[in-house]
């Protein structure tokens, strides 16, 4: 709750809430611009200004509509402007946002008083997209972006986006707008989008929150949740920000007391030294290392690390994707085939699942259909982690995944910790054993390049077809951005990973992992705060996105197009959801029965068919450059060079290609 | 990739080496069949949406399921892996698809013409 100033309280005329709540109640008719309240009830021209479905009140039209006697009461800065200084000191860029009232003080300084810089008020048509924005920015910046949401309402909107945000390990720093005082707040709606901790709705997925109740209290919360929010393991952080606390003056007793803390980033936790030393001796000696990596190489120092700790010992590499990690080209690169099979040594870092790694799971009809579940891994075979996720976990959603029990174990950030396990294995290994790493080297770049050509060959079948595969959208898409400076935003699972095959991703900033949470709705707006990062770089962002998942939020584009966001997005158009035409088909065949796939081309309720979505027209309709729909193979490259150079231009683009479902 | 993703990845490896061990002549060699192709690429994509992992083409996915086609396994080595499968593919038993079905399924896999060799193909040599 807002502390109250007495002489506020004194004067109920210098308060623009009580203003505005007092004359709701009034009726009282203060400017030219504004009716009466009791005329507003019905007035033609207010209510065709809301779009509900119930006829709204007096109150409501009044809360909405009227304006204040006075802008500033008490004269001098707004509570607000401070907070704006607060955020610029933090060098934050921008401000992915859907307007709301709940927040309204600070959205007029930041425009007014900060003049739109510093951050930029950028909006956005959906609190999911705004916060997926500032998640697929902060994964090519390397810097947080802030988020505005409206209270309650806003903010439930925004939830699965965080959820996303704290299983990928992603910081954005959400502000809610909400108006604490229950006694003055205007009603009606603006009562209804108030709670008295808006904050536990996000609370099971997020560092930290605070509400403070002072400008000072605003200060030292927002920058500690920035501090927070980027000391590994980075994770969203949620401050509620009352709506009197923007809106009022700042007074005179606390002009004077004001200051913004200074911000120094932490040291990043890193692993125990002697576990590090007891790791590296394991691993020089091993017949069969493999090491695994997740969310580890953020940076182009990480990447190189990472390189680096591999060839020391020629260990192949094991890329779950969930950040850049590691080269594909690199010999070292390599898929998991019989990898965990054959290993004496697993080294998991910022592994998001590693139950997964060490073990198999086939969801078929066994054990009463709970499936197949069976050791991956050697029984003998050493398992290590090195993971700062178990520095911040929560009880109730599972992202932590099941239990794995390991034999070293290190809490820490795994890019961080890299450069003591590089000299620990620089001093562990001995002279004998690099015959073997390099003829365990010449085996990998052997398996690499069959691999490469049995990649290749398998491209060719279907070649021509119609629908297109997802290989040949990838070969094409590789053709006609492989001269730019170009980095992958976005590639769905649908693609079958083949954007992985044909794209060389050895730069830090080609590759930025997918969602964290698998929530719908990631894909596009996520590609758009991604390119938004990449724009000041002069980059490329190519995104291949599910069209499932992008009709979740495709008012993404729209954003894309108003602040002119670079960015070239591909609808993998296979009109379905895939991955859910799979459980109803395997279900269907376990109680022994044909699958009902209505007048469609799967089980009725997964598909995205009669009728089709034109894609092409919607991103039109929204202020986007677009081709398609694209059904002849043969016209696909052609278009997609056109794409690029609308896209070299510094718009947003779209080609909708009608695709294979895998 | 998501923990999904993986998922599906493996099991589609451990369906794929299945295929190859039956492939390897364990359970027999094909037969020419009497079949209606047409109608098995209605049924291939219509009624049983095969291909939903194995692609219109039979061409197959990293990720979903492996190619079938061009040079689909023996009919028998096919049609004992359809029935049985015990990996990330359900079974299709005799009540789901029935043998007529499942020929015409394989008319429509062999009628499928060969690949072209990936070497002809610029974009496939484009390093």
């Amino acid at each position: 709750m807002a502390r109250k100033n007495p002489s506020r309280e004194a004067s109920p005329e210098v308060s623009r809430r009580k203003f505005l709540a007092g004359a709701a109640v009034a009726g009282a008719a203060t400017t030219i611009a504004a009716p009466p309240a009791a005329e507003a009830a019905t007035p033609p021209v207010a209510a065709a200004k809301v779009p509900a479905v119930l006829r709204p009140t007096a109150q409501q039209i009044a809360a909405e509509t009227e304006l204040p006697r006075v802008d500033s009461p008490l004269g001098g800065r707004a509570g607000s402007d401070f907070m704006v200084d607060v955020i610029r000191s933090l060098g934050i860029e921008y401000c992915y946002a859907n307007p709301a009232s709940s927040y309204r003080g600070i959205h007029e300084s930041l425009i007014n008083y900060g003049n739109n810089t510093m951050p930029e008020f950028i909006t956005c048509m959906h609190e999911e997209s705004s916060i997926a924005m500032a998640h697929g920015y902060f994964k090519v910046a390397g810097k947080p972006a802030m988020v505005l949401c409206h209270g309650v309402v806003g903010l439930m909107h925004g939830t699965m986006s965080i959820y996303n945000a704290w299983c990928d390990r992603v910081p954005v720093i959400v502000v809610g707008g909400t108006d604490l005082d229950a006694a003055n707040r205007p009603p009606g709606v603006p009562t209804i989008h108030s709670g008295q901790d808006i904050n536990a709705l996000v609370r099971d997925f997020t560092k930290w929150d605070d509400t403070p109740v002072s400008l000072a209290h605003f200060a030292q919360s927002f920058v500690r949740a920035y501090k927070f929010a980027m000391t590994p393991p980075y994770e969203p952080v949620m401050i509620a920000l009352d709506a009197e606390l923007q809106e009022t003056s700042i007074q005179e007793r606390e002009r004077n007391r004001l200051v913004i803390p200074k911000y120094v980033a932490s040291a990043p936790p890193q692993a125990d030294v002697s576990a590090l030393r007891e790791t590296a001796k394991l691993l020089v000696n091993a017949a069969n290392p493999v090491i695994v990596a997740d969310r580890v190489a953020r940076t182009p120092e990480g990447m190189k690390h990472l390189v680096e700790l591999a060839e020391l010992v020629q260990a192949p590499v094991v890329n779950l994707r969930g950040r850049m990690n590691f080269p594909n080209g690199h010999h070292l690169s390599q898929p998991p085939g019989q990898l965990y099979a054959q290993a004496d040594v697993i080294l998991g870092l910022e592994v998001g699942d590693f139950w997964n790694v060490v073990n198999s799971f086939t969801d078929n009809a066994d054990n009463e259909g709970i499936g197949l579940q069976r050791r991956r891994a050697k029984p003998d075979a050493k398992l290590i982690t090195i993971n700062s996720v178990e520095l911040n976990q929560k009880s109730n959603y599972q992202d932590f995944q099941r239990f794995q029990p390991v034999d070293i174990s290190m809490v820490g950030d795994a890019e961080a910790s890299l450069p003591s396990l590089i000299e620990a294995v620089k001093l562990a290994i001995s002279s004998d054993r690099k015959a073997a790493y390099e003829k365990r080297g010449e085996g990998f770049k052997k398996a690499k390049a069959a691999a490469d050509e049995r990649a290749m060959a398998a491209a060719a079948v279907g070649w021509d077809a119609a629908p297109i595969t997802t290989a040949r959208l990838a070969a094409e898409l590789w053709g006609a951005v492989k001269d730019q400076d170009w980095a992958l935003v976005a590639a769905s699972n649908g693609s079958s990973g083949w954007p992985e095959r044909f794209f060389k991703i050895d730069r830090h900033y080609q590759w930025i992992g997918g969602s964290g949470g698998a929530g719908q709705g990631y894909g596009v707006p996520a590609a758009v705060g991604a390119a938004h990062a990449h724009k000041a770089f002069g980059r490329l962002a190519v995104a291949v996105v599910g069209d499932g998942d992008s009709m979740y939020a495709p008012g993404a584009l729209w954003t894309a197009a108003r602040h002119q966001i670079p960015l070239l997005t591909v609808i993998h158009n296979n009109r379905g959801y895939h991955q859910e035409v799979m459980h109803v088909q395997r279900l269907s065949n376990r109680r022994n029965r044909v699958a009902n796939n209505g007048k469609d081309f799967g089980p009725v309720g997964t598909r995205i068919e009669n009728p089709n979505i034109d894609y092409s027209m919607l991103a039109k309709s929204m202020g986007v450059q677009a081709f398609g729909p694209i059904t002849d193979p043969k016209e696909l490259g052609p278009t997609l060079k056109k794409a690029v150079q609308v896209a070299k231009a510094g718009e947003p683009v779209l080609v909708d290609p009608i695709m294979q479902p895998r | 990739m998501s923990a999904f993703g993986v998922r599906m990845g493996l099991a589609a490896m451990a369906a794929g080496l299945v295929l190859g061990l039956i492939g390897s002549g364990t359970i027999g060699s094909g037969s020419a069949l009497a079949a209606d192709a047409a109608r098995g690429k209605i049924l291939f994509t219509e009624k049983y949406g095969c291909y939903e992992c194995h692609g219109t083409q039979g061409q197959g996915s990293p990720v979903t399921g492996p190619k079938l086609a061009p040079n689909p396994l023996p009919y028998d080595a096919l049609s004992a892996f359809v029935r049985t499968s015990n990996g990330p593919m359900p079974p299709f038993r005799e009540a789901i698809l029935p043998t007529p079905d499942l020929q015409d399924i394989y008319a429509y896999l062999q009628s499928i013409p060969p690949a072209p060799d990936y070497k002809t193909i610029p974009l496939l040599n484009n390093k």
